[in-house]
C-alpha cells in the first residue's frame, strides 16, 4: 500500500477476483470487477473525475460553479465526492423512483438540490428535465454523462486497461447498459488489444417504467452510443428481469460479494454468456455494493415480494 | 408458426389495449409483418419504409436483442415471445 494525496487518487484500481463457481459451464471462469470498491461506492466515480477533470481543462469550471446532472443515484454520488473535494455545487436530477439509499447518499454528501423527474418516464424523464433546467441556466454546467466523451474515455483508460492487465486471457467482457459509456470504453480497449474478444451488454427491461412514454419518438439511444457506434461494437445484448437478477445478487454472497441488484443482473448476463460457449473467460463488471438496496429486502424478504418491488424501481 | 407478441404500453392501444398477442412467421420481420397486416395502426411504428426496425424500437426474441443476432431475418421457433420495447435511457 502506499500513500495517497487525495481520495481522489483512490478511484479506479479496483479488483478482480475470480467467481469461476458461480460458472454454469465447468471449462468457461468469470472474473467479476468490484467497483462498489471505489470510494463513492460504484464505477460511476471513474466518469464523474475524468468528466469533471476534463471539463476543468476545457474552462467551463471554476471554483464555485454550479454543476446539473440526470442520474438514477451512482453518477450523481460519484459527482457529488469529487464536488465536494474540489468545491464545487451540484444539481442532481433524479427519478423518484429510486431506492431511498440513492437519495439518502446524495443527501449526506451535501449536494445543492436533489430535482425529481416522474417515475413513470424513468431515466429519460431526469435526462428530459436536466436538459431543460441547463437551457435555462447557462451559467450551470451541464457535463451530460449520456453524451460525454469523457464518460468512455474514462473506462477505455482505466477499467478496460486494469482488466487486460489483470487478465488477458480474456475471452467475453460483459456489462450493464445504462450510458454505454463501460461498455464503449472497455469494449474498445480489449478490442484493440484482441479482436476476437465479445462484448455483451446487459439491461433490464424497461417495463413499468416507459409508461410515461407518449410514442416512440420519445425514445432515446445515449449520443456517447450513437457517435461511438456502439451497435458495431456490441456483439450480444440481452435483456435480464428483476427476478434473475435478484436470485444472482443472492447467489454473490456465497463467493463473499455482496452487490447491487444491477450486478446480479449483470452475473446472470454472464452465467448466460458461459453457458452459450464452449471454453473462455468472462469477465464482468459488478457496478456497486448492496448498501443502497438494503431496504429493498433483496437478500431478506420473500423472492416474489422483492421482485415486485423491483419492477417499479430503478436499481440500473 | 405462432409466436407470442409483448407489446409495450404505448403500442396497445393500436391492438385493442392488449398487452400480448399471436402472430405467425418464421422469422421476427415475417412476425412484425403478420402483426402489422391484422393491426393496421401499427404501419411505420416498427419497421421503417426502407425496411430497417425503427430507430428508437428494440425487438427480443426470449430476451435476446435482434439487432445483434439476425435482425429482421432472426428466426423464431414455437414456444418463442417476441417482445418489442421502446429504446429508451437507462438507469446511471
Amino acid at each position: 500500500m502506499a500513500l495517497y494525496d487525495s481520495v481522489l487518487a483512490l478511484i479506479g484500481n479496483t479488483p478482480l477476483v475470480e467467481v469461476s463457481t458461480l460458472s454454469p459451464n465447468p471449462a468457461v471462469r468469470i472474473v467479476a470487477k468490484l467497483e462498489g470498491q471505489n470510494p463513492g461506492g460504484s464505477v460511476k466515480d471513474r466518469i464523474a473525475l475524468k468528466m469533471v477533470e476534463q471539463a476543468e481543462k476545457d474552462g467551463l469550471l471554476v471554483p464555485g460553479s454550479v454543476l446539473i446532472e440526470p442520474s438514477s443515484g451512482n453518477t450523481g454520488i460519484g459527482l457529488a465526492l469529487v464536488c465536494r473535494v474540489k468545491g464545487y455545487r451540484l444539481k442532481i436530477v433524479m427519478p423518484e423512483n429510486v431506492s431511498p439509499e440513492r437519495r439518502q447518499t446524495l443527501e449526506a454528501w451535501g449536494v445543492d438540490e436533489i430535482v425529481s423527474s416522474p417515475g413513470s418516464e424513468g431515466s429519460n424523464g431526469a435526462v428530459r428535465v436536466a436538459q431543460r433546467l441547463a437551457a435555462e441556466h447557462p451559467e450551470w454546467a451541464f457535463l451530460y454523462q449520456y453524451g460525454n466523451a469523457a464518460n468512455p474515455r474514462a473506462h477505455y483508460e482505466g477499467t478496460g486497461p486494469e482488466i487486460w492487465r489483470d487478465c488477458p486471457e480474456v475471452t467475453h467482457f460483459v456489462a450493464g447498459l445504462g450510458t454505454s459509456g463501460t461498455l464503449l470504453g472497455v469494449g474498445t480497449y480489449l478490442k484493440e488489444k484482441n479482436p476476437d474478444i465479445k462484448v455483451w451488454a446487459v439491461e433490464p427491461p424497461s417495463g413499468e417504467m416507459v409508461d410515461g412514454l407518449r410514442n416512440l419518438d420519445d425514445g432515446y439511444i445515449p449520443p456517447i452510443f450513437e457517435d461511438q457506434h456502439g451497435a458495431d461494437l456490441l456483439d450480444f445484448k440481452t435483456i435480464v428481469g428483476p427476478r434473475e437478477s435478484i436470485e444472482w445478487t443472492r447467489r454473490l454472497r456465497d463467493v463473499g460479494i455482496f452487490a447491487g441488484i444491477s450486478s446480479g443482473a449483470a452475473v446472470a448476463g454472464a452465467a448466460k454468456c458461459a453457458s452459450r460457449i464452449d471454453e473462455g473467460v468472462v469477465a464482468v463488471v459488478l457496478a456497486d455494493g448492496g448498501w443502497k438496496y438494503l431496504s429493498t429486502g433483496a437478500w431478506t424478504d420473500p423472492l416474489d415480494e422483492v421482485v415486485e418491488r423491483a419492477k417499479r424501481t430503478i436499481y440500473f | 408458426m405462432s409466436v407470442e407478441v409483448r407489446l409495450p404500453t404505448l403500442l396497445r392501444p393500436h391492438v385493442g389495449g392488449q398487452s400480448v398477442v399471436t402472430a405467425d412467421g418464421a422469422t421476427v420481420g415475417e412476425v412484425l409483418s403478420d402483426l402489422v397486416a391484422r393491426f393496421p395502426g401499427l404501419q411505420g411504428q416498427l419497421v421503417t419504409e426502407a425496411g430497417d426496425l425503427h430507430r428508437f424500437v428494440n425487438v427480443y426474441v426470449n430476451d435476446d436483442d435482434v439487432r445483434y443476432m439476425d435482425k429482421l431475418d432472426t428466426k423464431v421457433g414455437e414456444g418463442d415471445t417476441v417482445s418489442i420495447l421502446p429504446a429508451v435511457a437507462g438507469g446511471a
